[in-house]
Formats: C-alpha cells, sequence, structure tokens
C-alpha cells in the first residue's frame, strides 16, 4: 500500500460497560460518558474537533433517523461537520480517516453505539439480507452463521470441541476486561441452530464505543503513545451466499494486503468474529499463526454490541498499543451475513518505522 | 427546583410493520414468474456459470447478464444448520433444515428450508427436490421447501429459456414486521412521568444553564448531561406557528388548525402543541397560551389562550 500522505493515530478510545439492557438509559444517555472519556483523555473540547462520524443503525432502535437523537451528546451547536454511516462505527472511522487525509481537519471523534435489547436483533439482522430472493424467508443471523460454520465442519477446517475452545479462550480472556459481558467460564450450552451453541454466539447485548483520531503532531501532544493506522482498506463480496465460498473469506484478505497487514508480522490481533466460526475464517484470510495473540479483550463472544463492536476492535487494539502491550496490532471489523463486509486497520506504536 | 430522582423505567410496545413493495428487474421477474409456473430459472454469467437464484449483474464483472436457462426442480445440499426452533415469517413452522442447495444444472447455491424429521436425516451432498406451496403469486416462498429426494436420475443439464411468461409478475410485496419494547431513557421517562401528573419539567444544563424542553438527558450545544430538573410553565408563548389544511389518517382533529411552537415560561427552548379554542385565523406570534389536559390524559390536548396580552417579541425572539 501507498503510504498516507498523512500520518494519522488513534489517540484515545472509550466504551461503556456492555450490558443485556440498558433500558434505564437512551441511546444518547448511554453514549456521553463515553464521549466524555475520549474527550477528557486528550484534554479537548466537543467545539475543538474537527469532524464527528458516527455508526448506527435506525433498525436496532426500530426508529427513523434515530441517529440524530444521538447528535445531542456532542455539542452539535453551534454546527459542526459531522457525518454518518448506517454501518458499525469501524466504517465511520473509515470515514473520519479519510476526511483527516485531506487535511480538512486535525482531530475527529467518532463514535458507535447499539442497543439491540429493545428488538430482536436475530430477526432485525434479516433486514440487511435480499429483499427479493432471501428476507422473505427471515433467516436469522445464527442460521446464516451456522451455515458457515457446517461448511467449515465439512471442508475439515474445524470441529465442534474447537469451535467451544475458541469460544473458552475468548471469554478466559476477558475475565481481564471490566467491560465485557460475558466473561470466564460460561457453559457451551445448548444448539441455536446446530452446528452453533449458545457458547458459539455472541452475548445479545448494549453498549456504545467513542475514539479519538488526529494527524501527525496533534497526535503526538494529545497522546503519549498514539496508535499509528499505517494501512485501513475496506472491501466487499457478492450479496448473494450461495455465489460465495463460506469458508474463505477473500475480502478480508484483499483489505488486509491493501491495509499492509502482511508487510510485517503483528502480535495482536482484534478480531470481529461474532460466532466462534468466524474466527476460523478470518485466522485462514488473514494468515494468523498460534504466536498472535487473538482477541485479549475477549473480542466479540464477550460483547458484541451491534454497530459498536467492530469500532471497538480498533479500539481495543489501539489500546494496547496505547498501553505498550503491542508493538503492531491488526484490527479487523465485519457487517452483513457470514462475513460479507470486511475492514482491516493496521496499527503500530511510533517506534515501529 | 428538585432534584431528580430515579424513575421507574417506562416500557412500551412498538411495532415497525410495512408492505415493502419492489419492482423487479427482467432477471428477476422471469425467476419469480416462473416459480409462479413451477420452472426454476438461473442466468448464466460471461464465463458460463450459471446462477441459481439469478442476478442482473454479474458478481464478478459487474456486466449486465440476460441469459436465461431453466435448470432442475432437483438438487445437491452444498451446507446446511438444523433449526430446532423456527422463528416467526420462516418457511415451516416445524424444525427444518436451512440449507444451501446446488440445483442440477446450476453452479451457485439457493437458500432454503428443507423439511426432514431431524439433524440426523441431513447431510452435506445429499439429494433434494423442490416441494412447491400450493398457492404460488411469483416469490420466493413460492417454493415451499426442500424435501429429500431419493431418485436416481442423471442431474439435468441447464436449457435455454426465453424467460417469458403469460402475466410475468413486475413486483413484489414482502410484509416485514419487527416487534419493539421501547423504553424511553432516563430523561424522557421523568418528563413524561410530571406530564402525567400535569406538570412540564424540564432540565437545565449545568453549563449554558439553559433549560431544555423536553429534556433528552443532553445539552445539544454544550455536549454535557443535563441532569437538573426544572418545572416550566404551564402558561407559554406562541414563538411561531402554522396551519394544518390536511387532515391526517385517524387523527379526530377538524382541519384548519393551528399547530405552533411553544415557549413555555422558563424554558429556553421550545416545544409543539396544536393551539385550540380560537379562532385558526386568529393565533398569532406572542399569543400566551396554557395546556389543556382532557379527562385522564397522560399530556396536554391541546393549549389554548390565556387571556393575558402579547408577549413583547423581545422576549421570545431567541426561541424562534
Amino acid at each position: 500500500m501507498r503510504p498516507p500522505i498523512r500520518d494519522i493515530a488513534v489517540v484515545a478510545f472509550g466504551q461503556t460497560d456492555h450490558t443485556r439492557t440498558s433500558d434505564e438509559q437512551s441511546e444518547v444517555e448511554m453514549l456521553m460518558p463515553v464521549l466524555h472519556q475520549v474527550l477528557d483523555a486528550t484534554g479537548l473540547k466537543t467545539s475543538d474537533i474537527g469532524f464527528t462520524c458516527s455508526g448506527s443503525s435506525d433498525y436496532l432502535a426500530g426508529r427513523a433517523f434515530s441517529f440524530t437523537m444521538a447528535l445531542d451528546g456532542v455539542g452539535a451547536w453551534p454546527p459542526i461537520s459531522e457525518s454518518h454511516v448506517e454501518m458499525d462505527g469501524a466504517w465511520a472511522l473509515y470515514e473520519a480517516w479519510t476526511k483527516l487525509l485531506t487535511g480538512e481537519a486535525d482531530t475527529a471523534l467518532v463514535y458507535a453505539y447499539g442497543k439491540s435489547s429493545p428488538g430482536s436483533v436475530r430477526d432485525v439482522l434479516t433486514r440487511q439480507l435480499d429483499p427479493y430472493y432471501v428476507a422473505p424467508l427471515w433467516p436469522d443471523s445464527v442460521a446464516l452463521a451456522a451455515l458457515q460454520a457446517q461448511a467449515l465442519i465439512d471442508g475439515g477446517h474445524t470441529d465442534e470441541p474447537a469451535l467451544a475452545g475458541v469460544a473458552a479462550r475468548s471469554r478466559e480472556s476477558a475475565t481481564g476486561n471490566p467491560h465485557a459481558q460475558l466473561r470466564g467460564s460460561v457453559p457451551h450450552g445448548d444448539y441455536v441452530v446446530n452446528p452453533l451453541r449458545t457458547g458459539d454466539c455472541p452475548p445479545i447485548g448494549d453498549g456504545a464505543a467513542a475514539v479519538i483520531l488526529a494527524a501527525g503532531d496533534r497526535a503526538r501532544e494529545l497522546c503519549e503513545r498514539p496508535a499509528w493506522i499505517r494501512g485501513i482498506d475496506h472491501r466487499i463480496e457478492a450479496h448473494s451466499l450461495g455465489v460465495r465460498d463460506l469458508t474463505d473469506s477473500p475480502s478480508t484478505r484483499l483489505a488486509a494486503e491493501n491495509a499492509g497487514a502482511f508487510e510485517r508480522p503483528v502480535d495482536t490481533a482484534e478480531l470481529h468474529a461474532p460466532f466462534t466460526s468466524q474466527e476460523v475464517v478470518l485466522r485462514r484470510a488473514l494468515s494468523l499463526g498460534d504466536d498472535v495473540d487473538i482477541n485479549p479483550s475477549g473480542g466479540p463472544l464477550a460483547a458484541n454490541p451491534v454497530m459498536a463492536a467492530g469500532l471497538i476492535r480498533i479500539g481495543e487494539a489501539a489500546a494496547r498499543i496505547h498501553g505498550g502491550n503491542s508493538r503492531r496490532a491488526l484490527a479487523h471489523a465485519t457487517s452483513g451475513p457470514c462475513l460479507q463486509q470486511n475492514l482491516v486497520a493496521v496499527l503500530e506504536g511510533e517506534d515501529q518505522r | 427546583m428538585t432534584s431528580t430522582a430515579q424513575p421507574e423505567v417506562l416500557r412500551a410496545p412498538l411495532v415497525v410493520e410495512f408492505p415493502f413493495t419492489r419492482s423487479l428487474g427482467p432477471v428477476q421477474s422471469a425467476f419469480l414468474s416462473g416459480l409462479r409456473d413451477r420452472t426454476v430459472l438461473g442466468v448464466r454469467t460471461g464465463d458460463g456459470k450459471v446462477l441459481v437464484p439469478p442476478v442482473e449483474y454479474d458478481p464478478v464483472t459487474a456486466e449486465e447478464i440476460r441469459d436465461l436457462v431453466e435448470v432442475g426442480a432437483t438438487g445437491t445440499v452444498t451446507t446446511w444448520a438444523w433449526n430446532p426452533e423456527p422463528r416467526r415469517g420462516q418457511p415451516l413452522d416445524t424444525p427444518f433444515a436451512w440449507v444451501l442447495v446446488t440445483l442440477d444444472g446450476a453452479d451457485t447455491a439457493l437458500l432454503h428450508a428443507l423439511d426432514a424429521p431431524g439433524p440426523d436425516a441431513v447431510h452435506s451432498g445429499m439429494r433434494v427436490r423442490v416441494r412447491w406451496a400450493e398457492e404460488r403469486e411469483g416469490a420466493i416462498t413460492d417454493i415451499a421447501c426442500f424435501e429429500p429426494y431419493e431418485g436416481d436420475d442423471a442431474p439435468s443439464q441447464p436449457v435455454p429459456h426465453s424467460g417469458e411468461f403469460e402475466d410475468a409478475v413486475t413486483g413484489i410485496v414482502a410484509p416485514a414486521r419487527l416487534d419493539y419494547t421501547y423504553s424511553p431513557g432516563g430523561a424522557q421517562t421523568r418528563y413524561i412521568n410530571a406530564l402525567a401528573e400535569r406538570r412540564t419539567v424540564g432540565e437545565r444544563c449545568p453549563s449554558c444553564r439553559k433549560v431544555y424542553i423536553p429534556p433528552r438527558g443532553a445539552c445539544p450545544t454544550c455536549g454535557v448531561a443535563t441532569e437538573e430538573a426544572v418545572e416550566v410553565g404551564p402558561a407559554g408563548t406562541v414563538t411561531t406557528y402554522c396551519i394544518v389544511n390536511i387532515k391526517a389518517k385517524n387523527l379526530d382533529i377538524e382541519v384548519p388548525y393551528v399547530y405552533a411552537h411553544i415557549a413555555l415560561d422558563g424554558a429556553d427552548l421550545a416545544l409543539h402543541g396544536r393551539i385550540g379554542g380560537i379562532p385558526y385565523d386568529q393565533v398569532r406570534m406572542g399569543l400566551r397560551v396554557e395546556p389543556v389536559w382532557t379527562e385522564g390524559g397522560r399530556y396536554p390536548d391541546h393549549y389554548r389562550p390565556t387571556g393575558e396580552p402579547d408577549a413583547d417579541y423581545e422576549t421570545y425572539k431567541e426561541m424562534i
């Protein structure tokens, strides 16, 4: 990948505790403490932010233009430079990154939130499927992931005990994550849709996250050890599941290649694999060996606030660099059924160039 | 001024329901018309692959494709997942397998349901055939499901098809319904609860000191939490208004009527309300109004003139 024309870093990351329900708080009430967490960490005020971008979904809220309500939390008056993606916040971060690349802004606030608790997220997610041939059948998100899992098992890439191992490792790692929803030993449970059991599925919950990006010396002023975004790219595959090889993720591999992930090894990978079987796909697509620390946060199997979980992967990877626990980390975010869309970012500490 | 107590969280069912009406392109029209007539069509790509279900653009090259072929109603399961608890809207209401099926003559797989007695009766590679719905209308649900197929006839080859059908379907209506339990959160719960007691309570921003009504828990100017409850009104001033001449469906209000922005006394943001008790053409900026609650109402039905002299423009110009 051609080096970016400006160095841009994640300089702050914050997230809520992720919980099964949060009905005592509106979206903006849930989000605001997180916004202040990242602002306080950098000493920035809302009026200092050059660009603001968010990711969320009206279908989770069941209300049109629900994101406009959340804008109350960022001090949108007097008018700010703002945008929104109806996707995971990782894609909002991508938009903010391009905005900073143009030189139009030096800092950006990126946030994402999702409350799955008011509705039935398995059914809600069917509304992103092909409306002609697929959505009228209402195949829920677990069913589609289970088709992918069976394809992996048939292909000899994994088996049910190995999937249980992914679940156990993730939730064990999450014991070190005070924000996680599922931590420690969690029963692998009954089949939800065979071959996936409850333990193979992410918890359903609510949460929010925020990140601040800054360019060049501004980043160095705001953060002791900025997490420099060395590359970031996102790719999509055919919408129709029957066209794709569900055991592979060429879009992840291509995004990683374009982000420069294969130029040098990474020590940490935060993968947005809501289902255990999807970690198998991503490990293969990214050629991640056993020496890479996968999802030290516990990953989406420990907390999966829809629309924020991908941004949290970038934030967790950045936080590892901020804290000196990683030198070069990969962050991945996904959207759509069976890893349809994939974003990969490569983050490094200053000393790595 | 009172401090804010933690409210009992309000909850209410919220149903979002919509009959999504979609027009079909030529290939989709042919495919769904075909299903209605028990014929499965695919489309051939530039490199000779047959896609079922068919699409109008090649997923690899993005070239427009129209070369329709008929494929078999029998096929092979490429992957499956056993669904022990069918959900609303799914093809079968008894436990079934989700399957991707490559129909004979096709190179890609179609997602649907397989009616089978249990997971032990399903495996990748098994042969299945279409079970047609008794009543078909030109939709993917014209395939009721797949069923195991024991026949040993050789898989058929795709044969060219004109894609022309009598009374071709040109659109689908796909009903969608999602059920939610809506909860308005802390600030709006406090607001709604106070309204039920015929009090109007806003929240003050600790930074700019403005009182927001209805409160949403955040100051949109400062981006900080608003927590200090402030009772405002009951009277207020019309800051601006419009005359509504179109009667909304299911609305029991005679037109024309006036819908206004009303700055309640003590509030720094105007809220919306209907003005009653005065002819529509006599409503004006500056008119002083007060809320009218109906028997058992949880919120003001409308606002009516108080009879006070009009407010001076200078007192409300910031809130227009």
